[in-house]
C-alpha cells in the first residue's frame, strides 16, 4: 500500500472528507455505468450515465477542492470550472443525442416510439416548407 | 489512520472508475445501434475525466486538472458532432 507523502500534513478531518467524497463520486459513477449496461432500451439507458455527470463529477470535484484548499492553505476553486462545464454541457449533448435517436427511430417507422406531433395549424405561405 | 482511509479511498475510486470505463467499453462493443456507441463514448470521456482528477489528487499535481478539463471539452465537442451526424448524415452542412 503506497501511502501518500505529499498529503502528510493534511488534517484528519480533511482526509476523511476527501475520502468520503471520492468514494461517493466514484461509486455513483460506477452505479450509473452499470445501469447503462443493464437497462433494456436506449431511452432508458440514456438516463443512467447522468449519475456520473451529476454526483459523480460533483463528488470528485468537491474532494479535489477540499484536498488542494486544505493542503495549500488558500482557496483553490478552479476545479469548479469542470463542475460548471459538465453541468452545462451534459443536458445539451444528451438532448441532441435523444432527438437524433428519435429522428432515426421515426424514419425507420419503429412502432415503439410515438409518431410526429399532430400538425399545428399551419400558415400556408410557403415558409413552413423551409422550416427546419 | 485517516491517511490510510484516504489512500484506500483513492484506490477504491480508481478501481470503480476503471470498472466503469470497462463497462462503457463493453456497451460500446456490444451496443446494438450507433446511438448506444455514441453514448458509450460520452460515458468513457466523463469517466476518464474523473479518473484523471482522482489521479491528480493522488499525486498532488495540478497539471492533471488541466488535462481533465481538456478531456471534458473534447468529449462535449465529439458527442455533439456525432449526434449531429446521426441526425443529419453529415456534420457541417
Amino acid at each position: 500500500m503506497s501511502s501518500i507523502e505529499h498529503a502528510a500534513d493534511l488534517p484528519a478531518w480533511a482526509a476523511l472528507a476527501v475520502a468520503f467524497f471520492l468514494v461517493v463520486g466514484a461509486g455513483l459513477t460506477l452505479i450509473g455505468t452499470i445501469g447503462f449496461v443493464r437497462l433494456p432500451t436506449f431511452y432508458e439507458r440514456i438516463h443512467a450515465p447522468t449519475l456520473g455527470t451529476s454526483w459523480g463529477t460533483g463528488g470528485i470535484v468537491m474532494a479535489s477542492m477540499i484536498f488542494f484548499t486544505v493542503l495549500s492553505t488558500r482557496p483553490v476553486v478552479h476545479e469548479i470550472l469542470i463542475g460548471i462545464f459538465v453541468t452545462v454541457t451534459t443536458p445539451v449533448t444528451l438532448m441532441l443525442l435523444a432527438r437524433a435517436t428519435l429522428h432515426r427511430d421515426r424514419a425507420e417507422g419503429n412502432p415503439d416510439v410515438p409518431g410526429e406531433a399532430p400538425a399545428q395549424e399551419t400558415v400556408d405561405d410557403g415558409t413552413a416548407a423551409q422550416a427546419d | 489512520m485517516s491517511h490510510t482511509i484516504l489512500s484506500w479511498a483513492m484506490v477504491f475510486a480508481q478501481i470503480c472508475l476503471v470498472l466503469a470505463m470497462a463497462l462503457a467499453a463493453l456497451r460500446m462493443a456490444r451496443g446494438p445501434r450507433a446511438q448506444d456507441r455514441v453514448l458509450a463514448l460520452d460515458t468513457l470521456y466523463v469517466n476518464s475525466m474523473l479518473l484523471l482528477m482522482v489521479f491528480g489528487i493522488r499525486t498532488g499535481k495540478v497539471i492533471y486538472f488541466e488535462a481533465s478539463l481538456v478531456i471534458g471539452m473534447l468529449g462535449f465537442v465529439a458527442t455533439v458532432a456525432l449526434a449531429k451526424f446521426l441526425m443529419r448524415g453529415e456534420v457541417i452542412e
